[in-house]
C-alpha cells in the first residue's frame, strides 16, 4: 500500500469519473532534505502523472510546503534526484523553472499590493516576454504587439476566473478570498503544464471553497492543466484529487486514491493521534 | 379579438415582425452597430448586417436541429447578444421564444418549462444547464438544450446537448438545404403571428404565460420610439432581465424599429463601470436603482473633504431650486442659470460622468413609486428621468410622461393609441395596440383580465387628476379595502411612503378589517450599516442591526413622519401606522415572499409571519419567534429571534367613509 506510484508506472489510467490521466510527467526519486540537523523530508518517492489533481496532505509540520519548495526550484534537496518530463533536472533558479512551465500561489498571499488585479496577472506573462526595457518604455513596435497579445490571454484567464469586476482594483482593496483567486489568476497566466497551490483553501469560508474547487476542477478539465496541491480541509482534498501523498514528520506514510489512503492505518494513527505506550 | 380601427391597421411597410424588421436594418443601416458586449476587456461589436447573418446561421441551425413552426424554445440567461439572436432566430423560423429569468430556482424553471412544452432550450451556462438537467424528468416536451459557455461542459453527456457555436456552423453547412425552408417560414410571420411568450412574475399564484402579438410588440414600439424620438444611433444597457417585458420592448422592439445600438455588460457586477464606458442614451432603471446610485454618491459624499462637500451641498441646493425648471424649459432668472452652469462644470456634469448619465436624452423608471427626491435628485442635475405605468399585458405602455409635464407623484398620460377608462371601484382599465393576445394555456384567466371588446383590467386602483390629466395610482385593486371604521385602506399608499426613507428597505402594512394599521418593516443594510459604522455600532448580522435599540428609535421617528404625512390625506388618513416591528430577516425571493422583480407578497409574508402580526395587535411587547430559511443554493436553515414591538404616534384624525375615487 505504501508505494502505490510504483504500480501506476509510466503508464496512464483512467479516473473514476472516467478522465484519461498521461503518463508521468514529474517524478521524485528519494528526496532528502535538511536544513542544519533538522531533516524536513526524508528519502521521499512519488510521481506526478501528466493530466491529474495531485494532492500533498499531512498535518502541521510534516514538510509539505517544503516537498512544494523542492518542486518548484526554491530548495535543492541534499539528496535525491527530481525528474521531469523523462529528464533528471538539474539544481535550478526558481524563474528557469518558471520557463519550464511551472507555476505556484502562496500560502501565505504574495501580490503586489499597490498594483491592479490586472497588472498583477500581467506579472505572471513576464516569462513569456521576449523585448527589452527600452522597447516597453517606448511602446512601439514589437513591445506593443506583445503587449496585446499578452492582455488577450490575461483577459481570457480573468473571464474564466470571473474578477472581471476587480480588473483595475488595486489588490490592497480586495478581501481574502478574491485575493487568493487573483493569485490563481496570475499563475494560469503563465500557462502553466504543472500548477502548484499551497492551501488555495486556507482561511475561506465554505461558499469560498465550494467556489475555488469549482475553479480548481475547471482549470484541469478546461486548460488540460497538472495540478499539485496542499491542502487541510479533508473533504475538499478528497473531492477534488485524483491521488494523495500522506506526509507526517517529513516522511512519506502513504500514497494513492483518497479511498485508499482513507484507509490506511497509518494515515489514520497521524490524523487522529495514537497512544504511545 | 380586436375592435378598434387602430388597433386593426396593418403593418407599415410590410414590416410585420421582428425578423422582417431585421432585414430592413441589415439593409438600410448595414455598418451601424447593433450589439456590443464587453468580452476579455474590450467592447466587441456586430454591425446590423453581421448579426443577420448571425442570425440566419442559428436559424438554419434550428431548423437542422428539427425545429418545426409554433415549437417554443426557452431561452435562460443574462443579457448577451447571443441569446438576443437566439430570439430572433426562434422567430424566424416559426417558433415562439420564451425569455426566462437567469435566477429562478430549478422548481420555478420546472413550472415554465413544462407549462410552456417548450421543445428546445437555449442556456447561458453550465450552470443553467444544470438547473434544466435537474428538473429535466418532468419535462415531457423537452428534446434537445443548446449552451452558450462551452465551460465545464465537456464531460456531459452530449446526446441532447449542443454548443451554440456548433449549432451556428451546421446551419451554414446546411445552408443550401435548409435556405428555402427558412425563406418560406419567414415570409409566412404576419401581424398576428406569436412574436414572443413571457411569464409574468407571479405576484399571486402561478406565472402565466403573456401571448404577444407582432402586432402588439411592433405597434407599441413603434408608437413609443415617436413618442420619445428615439433614432439609429442611440445607445442602451440591457442589464435588466430578459425576460422582464420592458427588456423585451427595448432590447428588441425598439431597437429592431429604429435601429439603435443594444450595449450587454460583461458581467452582472461590471455593470455600473459598463455603464459609465457605454453612456447610454435612453435608459430605463427601476427605482431601486436610483435609489441604490444615490445612497452610494451621499455616502461617498460623506466621505468627501470639507470642501468638496460644501461645494457639493451648496450646488446641489442650487440645482434643487432650478433645475428641474430649467429641464422643462421653463423661464428662469439669467443668475440662476449663471449659477447653474458654473455648478454644472463643478459638481453635475462630474457627477453625471461618473454615474454614466452623461448623454441620457430620455430616461425612464417604473415598476414601483419612486421617491419624489430621489425623482428631483436625478431630474434637477439635468437628467430627462420621467415615469411610466405599464405591465406585460400592455406591452409595456399604458402611460407616460411627456417631456416637460414630469412629476413624481404621477404616472402621466395615456400613451399614443391607448385608451384609458376608471371603474366605479376605482381600478384602472385600458386597451391599446399592445394589449395581449391570451394568457396561454388559461382561456379563463384571460376572460377574467381582457373583455370581449379588448378592454383589460389592470388589477390597479387609481384617479386621473382633473388639473392635469395624468394617472395617478393608488394601489393594487385587491389590496385595496376598508378599515374596520369603514375608512380606505390602501397599504402601497403607506408603504412608499415609509420606503422613500433611505434607511427603509420594505415595508408591509396591514390593517384590512382591522381597527388599526400596523407595520413590518426591512431596514436597508447598506444605509443603516453605513451609520452604524458612523456611530461605532458594532453588528454582526442583518439580525443584530434591525434589533438595536437606536436602529427601532430612527425608524419609529420615520414612520411617525409618515403618520403626519398620511394624516394630511383626506382620504386616507386611517392607514396611520400605530405599531411596528422591524423584521428579523431580509424579505426575499427564495423563500417566496417576494416575486423575482422584487414585488412583497403580501399573503405568503402575512401568513408565514402571522405570530408576529398576533403580536403586534394584542399588545405585546416583544414576540419570540422562528422562521425558516431558504439559501442560494437551495438548502434549508432557520434562525430564531425575539423582536421588540414599537408604538408609533398618530395624528388625530376624525374617520371618514370616502368611496374609492
Amino acid at each position: 500500500m505504501s508505494d502505490n506510484s510504483q504500480d501506476i508506472s509510466q503508464g496512464g489510467y483512467t479516473t473514476i469519473d472516467g478522465r484519461k490521466i498521461g503518463g508521468v510527467m514529474m517524478e521524485m526519486k528519494n528526496i532528502t532534505l535538511r536544513f542544519g540537523g533538522v531533516v524536513a523530508i526524508s528519502d521521499i518517492s512519488f510521481n506526478i502523472h501528466e493530466g491529474e489533481i495531485r494532492a500533498i496532505i499531512g498535518p502541521n509540520g510534516a514538510g509539505k510546503s517544503s516537498m512544494l519548495n523542492v518542486i518548484s526550484g526554491f530548495y535543492n534537496p541534499q539528496e535525491g534526484e527530481v525528474w521531469f518530463h523523462g529528464a533528471k533536472r538539474p539544481p535550478m533558479r526558481p524563474y528557469q523553472v518558471a520557463e519550464q512551465g511551472i507555476a505556484r500561489t502562496f500560502q501565505n498571499i504574495a501580490l503586489f499590493e499597490g498594483m491592479s488585479v490586472l497588472d498583477n496577472v500581467m506579472t505572471g506573462r513576464l516569462t513569456q516576454m521576449k523585448s527589452g526595457m527600452f522597447a516597453q518604455a517606448l511602446w512601439k513596435g514589437k513591445a506593443e504587439k506583445e503587449e496585446n497579445e499578452n492582455r488577450e490571454i490575461v483577459e481570457k484567464i480573468i473571464d474564466f476566473l470571473e474578477i472581471q469586476a476587480i480588473r483595475k482594483t488595486p489588490v490592497a482593496r480586495l478581501p481574502y478570498g478574491l485575493k487568493k483567486r487573483v493569485e490563481l489568476a496570475r499563475a494560469l497566466a503563465a500557462e502553466p503544464k504543472l500548477l502548484l497551490l499551497d492551501e488555495p483553501m486556507a482561511g475561506m469560508n465554505v461558499e469560498e471553497k465550494e467556489d475555488m474547487s469549482r475553479f480548481i476542477l475547471d482549470v484541469n478539465d478546461e486548460f488540460g492543466t497538472t495540478i499539485a496541491l496542499i491542502e487541510h480541509d479533508m473533504g475538499v482534498v478528497m473531492d477534488l484529487s485524483d491521488r494523495v501523498v500522506v506526509m507526517d514528520y517529513g516522511r512519506k506514510i502513504g500514497d494513492g486514491t483518497p479511498a485508499e489512503v482513507l484507509a490506511n492505518q497509518d494515515v489514520i494513527d497521524a490524523y487522529l493521534g495514537v497512544s504511545h505506550d | 379579438m380586436a375592435t378598434t380601427e387602430q388597433v386593426m391597421k396593418p403593418a407599415t411597410d410590410g414590416l410585420a415582425s421582428i425578423p422582417a424588421l431585421l432585414q430592413r436594418n441589415a439593409k438600410q443601416f448595414g455598418s451601424k452597430a447593433a450589439y456590443r458586449e464587453k468580452e476579455f476587456g474590450i467592447w466587441q461589436t456586430w454591425s446590423w448586417a453581421m448579426v443577420e447573418k448571425e442570425i440566419e446561421a442559428l436559424a438554419l441551425g434550428f431548423i437542422n436541429l428539427g425545429v418545426n413552426e409554433g415549437d417554443f424554445i426557452a431561452i435562460i440567461g443574462r443579457n448577451r447578444p447571443y441569446l438576443y439572436w437566439s430570439i430572433v432566430a426562434a422567430q424566424s423560423v416559426g417558433a415562439v421564444p420564451v425569455p426566462m429569468y437567469a435566477d429562478a430556482s430549478a422548481e420555478e424553471m420546472a413550472h415554465v418549462l413544462e407549462h410552456s412544452g417548450a421543445r428546445f432550450i437555449i442556456a447561458e451556462d453550465q450552470e443553467q444547464v444544470d438547473k434544466v438537467i435537474e428538473v429535466q424528468e418532468n419535462l415531457h416536451q423537452f428534446e434537445h438544450m443548446i449552451y452558450l459557455d462551452p465551460r465545464g461542459m465537456r464531460k456531459y453527456d452530449h446526446h441532447q446537448l449542443h454548443e451554440f457555436s456548433h449549432v451556428q456552423n451546421q446551419g451554414r453547412a446546411a445552408y443550401d438545404e435548409f435556405i428555402t425552408d427558412l425563406q418560406e417560414r419567414r415570409a409566412k410571420l404576419n401581424y398576428d403571428s406569436t412574436c414572443v411568450m413571457l411569464y409574468t412574475s407571479g405576484t399571486t399564484g402561478k406565472p402565466k404565460g403573456v401571448v404577444l402579438s407582432n402586432r402588439n410588440i411592433i405597434e407599441s414600439s413603434k408608437n413609443s420610439s415617436e413618442f420619445d424620438n428615439l433614432r439609429a444611433g442611440d445607445e442602451i444597457l440591457a442589464y435588466l432581465p430578459m425576460a422582464w417585458v420592458g427588456d423585451f420592448i427595448f432590447s428588441i422592439g425598439q431597437s429592431y424599429w429604429t435601429g439603435f445600438c443594444v450595449n450587454c455588460p460583461e458581467s452582472a457586477e461590471t455593470m455600473m463601470t459598463d455603464l459609465r464606458e457605454i453612456g447610454p442614451t435612453y435608459y430605463f432603471a427601476p427605482p431601486r436603482v436610483f435609489e441604490t446610485q444615490l445612497t452610494t454618491v451621499m455616502i461617498r459624499m460623506e466621505d468627501a473633504s470639507p470642501f468638496k462637500k460644501k461645494l457639493f451641498d451648496y450646488f446641489m441646493a442650487h440645482a434643487k431650486k432650478v433645475g428641474p425648471d430649467i429641464l422643462d424649459g421653463k423661464s428662469v432668472g439669467m443668475m440662476d442659470r449663471f449659477k447653474y452652469f458654473l455648478g454644472d462644470l463643478a459638481i453635475y456634469g462630474p457627477l453625471k460622468n461618473t454615474l454614466g448619465f452623461s448623454r441620457i436624452r430620455v430616461g425612464y423608471t417604473a415598476g414601483e413609486a419612486i421617491g419624489p427626491e430621489i425623482f428631483e435628485f436625478y431630474r434637477s442635475l439635468g437628467i430627462n428621468l420621467k415615469q411610466l405605468y405599464g405591465q406585460t399585458e400592455s406591452s409595456v405602455f399604458i402611460t407616460v410622461q411627456p417631456d416637460g409635464e414630469v412629476r413624481a407623484d404621477t404616472v402621466g398620460v395615456p400613451a399614443p393609441d391607448v385608451e384609458l377608462r376608471i371603474e366605479e371601484n376605482g381600478e384602472i382599465f385600458y386597451r391599446g395596440p399592445g394589449t395581449f393576445v391570451e394568457y396561454y394555456k388559461n382561456a379563463k384567466s384571460t376572460a377574467d383580465t381582457k373583455d370581449a371588446l379588448g378592454w383589460v383590467a389592470t388589477g390597479d386602483a387609481g384617479f386621473i387628476e382633473e388639473s392635469s390629466g395624468h394617472l395617478r395610482i393608488i394601489d393594487r385593486a385587491k389590496d385595496v379595502g376598508q378599515m374596520a371604521s369603514g375608512a380606505l385602506f390602501a397599504p402601497k399608499f403607506v408603504e412608499n411612503k415609509l420606503k422613500f426613507y433611505p434607511n427603509i428597505l420594505e415595508a408591509v402594512v396591514f390593517g384590512n378589517g382591522r381597527e388599526t394599521c400596523t407595520a413590518f418593516i426591512n431596514i436597508d443594510l447598506t444605509a443603516v450599516g453605513n451609520w452604524a459604522e458612523r456611530n461605532n455600532i458594532a453588528y454582526a448580522s442583518y439580525q443584530e442591526l434591525a434589533g438595536h435599540p437606536q436602529v427601532l428609535e430612527t425608524v419609529r421617528e420615520h414612520v411617525e413622519e409618515v403618520n403626519k404625512s398620511v394624516a394630511a390625506d383626506a382620504m386616507l388618513n386611517g392607514c396611520q401606522v400605530h405599531r411596528f416591528l422591524i423584521l428579523h430577516k431580509e424579505l426575499d425571493a427564495d423563500d417566496g415572499e417576494m416575486t423575482r422583480t422584487r414585488k412583497v407578497r403580501r399573503g405568503i409574508v402575512e401568513e408565514k409571519f402571522s405570530d408576529l402580526l398576533v403580536g403586534l395587535y394584542d399588545g405585546s411587547k416583544t414576540v419570540s419567534t422562528v422562521t425558516e430559511v431558504t439559501y442560494e443554493d437551495g438548502r434549508k436553515g432557520s434562525i430564531s429571534a425575539t423582536l421588540t414591538l414599537v408604538d408609533a404616534a398618530v395624528v388625530p384624525v376624525t374617520a371618514h367613509k370616502v368611496a374609492a375615487e
